[in-house]
C-alpha cells in the first residue's frame, strides 16, 4: 500500500481547508500511515462481485406535502453569525483582486 | 422508593410523581443539588440549566395539580448529550468551534422530551463531534468515571454515562455512531441502547457520519431505558431516513422480560483473544444465566466482522469529512483571522478557523476521510469499505435466520486510565470493535452491566443485538438478564459505585 508523504498530508489538509503547523504535520504523517495500514485490511476481504452498501435503509426519495410552514426568522438565522451586516452574513472577500 | 431522590429509578420517580407523593420541583432540585455537590469531580456536564429545568418542573407540577393526565415520564429530569440542538442552551459538540453557540431550534428528540414534560438538567460532555471512546477528545476536558476518577467514562457519550452512573440524572440522551452509547454504558455499569437506524429522528443531531449516527436512551435499568426509548422514537417527517412505522413495543418487552424459548447466538468473532479475562468471565456467566432463564444458546459465526473496524474507519472519516465541511466560519461557529495576512480571503479565514477550532482527532479523521474519498484512492478505500459493509449486513441476516438475538461483550476491556491510549489512535479505535458491526448494518444494540471484572473491580458490559426494527427483543433479553443478575447481586451493580460526595478528594 502506498504510504503518505509529508507533502501528501499537506495537500490533503489544504483540500480539507485546515491549516496545520509543522509539528502537527509531522505527527499526522506518522499517525495516518499507521491508520491507513490498518484500514487497508478491507482490501483483503472477499469483496469481488459484492455490491457496495452506502446506507442501512433501502432509501427512496422522501418528500413532504407542499404546504407553507414557518422557518427561522432572519434574527434567528443570523443569531450565531460571526459577523452581520445589514441583516446579512458578512464574510471575508472571496475573490483575489487582479 | 429510596428517600434520596437521586438514587431512585426513573420508573420509581414516575410512579411517585403520578401519585403526587413527590413533586417534579423536588426531584429536579435534588438532582441539581447532586450536580452541585459532585460534578466538580466528575465533569459530566458542560452546561447546567437550573432555571430552565425548574421552570419545566413547575409547569409539570401545575398541570398535574390541575388534574391533567400527563405522559409517563412527565416531571422526570434528564440530561442531554451536547450534540443535540437545544433552543436556549449552548450546543458545543465538545468543540471549540461551537463554543457558546445557542441553536435557534430544537432537535426533534429534544422537542419530544419537552413535549412529554421532562425537565432538561443540562448538556453532557463528549468527545469532540463524537469522535472518540474516552471523552479525552473534548475541548473542555475529560469526564471522569464515577467508579474510579482516574479512568475514562467511555466515549463519545461519557458525559451521559457518567451523569446517570453518578446519580446526577436518572436518564440521559446519548448518540451512537460506532458504540458511543453502548461502550460508555459498559464501562460505567449503566444501560444504553442504540435503536435501529431510522428508529429515532436525527433532525437536530449534529451529524458525524449520517449513515451510522443514531440517538438513543441511557439509564440505570433496562425498564428505564425502555421508557425513554419509547419517548424518543417514532417517525419524524423532518428526517428523510426516519422509519415510518410503529415504535417496537420496547416497554412491554422490558416489563415482561421473557426469554423462554428464545434463541441466543454468541458471536464467535466478538470474544476470545484481545478481550480482558474478567470481561470474558462475566460475559460467560451472563450467558449461563440466560440458559437458566430458558433461552437456547448457540454459537454463531459472522466472519466478516473481522473487517468491520477497518471498514468503519474508512466510512466514518469519509462521511465526517463531508459533514464537517459546514464548519466554514461563515454563518456560525468560530471565525479566526490567519496571522500575518492583510485582508485575508474567505478560504484563508476558513483554514485558520478550522485549525483553531478543531482538535487533533477531528483533524486526523477529516484528513483521513479526504484521502479515502480522493480520486485514485476512492475504489481501494471507500469503495472496498462499502462492499465490506454489505458482507457485514449479510452476516447479520444469516445469523438472524438461526437466532433471535446475538450477544457479545460490549467492549474488550473495562475502563482504562486517562492517557493510556491517547497517543495511539488505533489502540483507541479498538474499543469499538464489538459495537461497530451494528452501526454498519443499522441493527439495534443494547449494553447492560454483566458484573465487575475480577482483576480490577471495574464494570463490564454485555451487548445484545437484534434484527432491524425488532428493538423489543433487546429489552426482553436485557430485562430477563438484569433480573437474574440483580437477584445474584442483591441490587443493581451501581449500588456499589463509590459515593463521591463529601469524602472523595477531587482528582483522587
Amino acid at each position: 500500500m502506498s504510504s503518505l508523504t509529508r507533502d501528501d498530508v499537506a495537500h490533503l489538509a489544504m483540500l480539507a481547508r485546515i491549516d496545520l503547523d509543522d509539528a502537527e504535520l509531522d505527527r499526522m504523517v506518522g499517525e495516518l500511515d499507521v491508520i491507513l495500514g490498518a484500514v487497508a485490511k478491507v482490501q483483503q476481504a472477499p469483496i469481488d462481485g459484492v455490491a457496495p452498501m452506502s446506507h442501512p435503509l433501502p432509501l427512496t426519495n422522501v418528500t413532504r406535502p407542499d404546504v407553507l410552514r414557518a422557518g427561522l426568522t432572519p434574527a434567528e438565522a443570523l443569531s450565531g453569525a460571526p459577523e452581520v451586516h445589514e441583516q446579512r452574513f458578512s464574510v471575508p472577500r472571496i475573490l483575489t483582486e487582479d | 422508593m429510596n428517600s434520596d431522590l437521586t438514587r431512585a429509578t426513573a420508573t420509581e420517580l414516575a410512579e411517585a410523581l403520578a401519585n403526587k407523593t413527590v413533586s417534579s420541583v423536588e426531584v429536579t432540585q435534588a438532582h441539581l443539588h447532586r450536580i452541585a455537590a459532585v460534578d466538580e469531580q466528575v465533569h459530566a456536564y458542560l452546561h447546567v440549566d437550573a432555571e430552565g429545568a425548574l421552570a419545566a418542573a413547575r409547569s409539570v407540577d401545575d398541570r398535574r395539580a390541575a388534574g391533567e393526565q400527563l405522559p409517563t415520564l412527565a416531571g422526570v429530569p434528564i440530561a442531554v448529550k451536547d450534540v443535540l440542538a437545544t433552543r436556549g442552551m449552548p450546543t458545543t459538540c465538545g468543540s471549540r468551534t461551537l463554543q457558546g453557540w445557542v441553536p435557534p431550534y430544537d432537535a426533534t428528540v429534544v422537542a419530544r422530551l419537552r413535549a412529554e414534560g421532562l425537565p432538561l438538567l443540562g448538556k453532557t460532555n463528549m468527545d469532540e463531534f463524537a469522535m472518540g471512546s474516552s471523552t479525552e477528545h473534548s475541548a473542555y476536558g475529560p469526564t471522569r468515571n464515577p467508579w474510579d476518577l482516574e479512568r475514562i467514562p467511555g466515549g463519545s457519550g461519557g458525559g451521559s454515562s457518567a451523569a446517570v452512573a453518578s446519580f446526577q440524572a436518572p436518564l440521559a440522551i446519548g448518540t451512537d455512531t460506532g458504540g458511543s452509547i453502548r461502550q460508555p454504558a459498559a464501562v460505567t455499569g449503566s444501560v444504553g441502547t442504540k435503536p435501529t437506524y431510522g428508529g429515532v429522528s436525527r433532525y437536530g443531531l449534529v451529524a458525524l457520519a449520517s449513515s451510522l449516527d443514531q440517538a438513543g436512551p441511557c439509564a440505570r435499568t433496562v425498564l428505564d431505558t425502555a421508557l425513554l426509548h419509547a419517548v424518543m422514537a417514532g417517525h419524524d417527517p423532518m428526517d428523510s431516513t426516519s422509519i415510518d412505522a410503529p415504535v417496537p413495543p420496547v416497554v412491554e418487552a422490558a416489563r415482561a422480560g421473557q426469554v423462554r424459548g428464545m434463541k441466543v447466538g454468541v458471536v464467535r468473532e466478538l470474544g476470545g483473544a484481545g478481550y480482558q479475562p474478567g470481561v470474558r468471565a462475566r460475559f460467560d456467566e451472563a450467558v449461563q444465566l440466560l440458559v437458566q432463564a430458558g433461552a437456547e444458546v448457540l454459537e454463531v459465526s459472522c466472519p466478516s466482522f473481522d473487517y468491520a473496524l477497518a471498514a468503519y474507519y474508512l466510512i466514518l472519516p469519509s462521511e465526517a469529512s463531508s459533514n464537517l465541511a459546514k464548519f466554514d466560519a461563515m454563518r456560525y461557529g468560530l471565525r479566526v483571522a490567519p496571522g500575518g495576512v492583510d485582508d485575508p480571503s474567505a478560504e484563508q479565514v476558513m483554514a485558520a478557523s478550522r485549525e483553531a477550532g478543531f482538535g487533533p482527532e477531528v483533524k486526523r479523521r477529516i484528513i483521513l476521510g479526504t484521502y479515502a474519498l480522493s480520486s485514485g484512492y476512492y475504489d481501494a478505500y471507500y469503495g472496498s469499505a462499502q462492499k465490506v459493509r454489505t458482507l457485514i449486513a449479510q452476516d447479520f441476516e444469516r445469523a438472524f435466520e438461526q437466532v433471535d438475538v446475538l450477544v457479545s461483550p460490549t467492549a474488550p476491556t473495562t475502563a482504562f486510565r486517562f492517557g493510556d491510549k491517547l497517543d495511539d489512535p488505533m489502540a483507541m479505535y479498538l474499543n469499538d470493535i464489538a459495537t461497530i458491526p451494528a452501526n454498519l448494518a443499522g441493527v439495534p444494540g443494547m449494553s447492560l452491566p454483566s458484573g465487575l471484572a475480577d482483576e480490577d473491580g471495574l464494570p463490564a458490559g454485555i451487548q445484545i443485538l437484534a434484527p432491524a426494527m425488532r428493538d423489543e427483543r433487546l429489552y426482553s433479553v436485557g430485562a430477563a438478564l438484569e433480573r437474574a443478575l440483580v437477584d445474584r447481586w442483591g441490587g443493581l451493580l451501581l449500588d456499589r459505585v463509590p459515593q463521591l460526595d463529601g469524602t472523595a478528594v477531587k482528582g483522587a
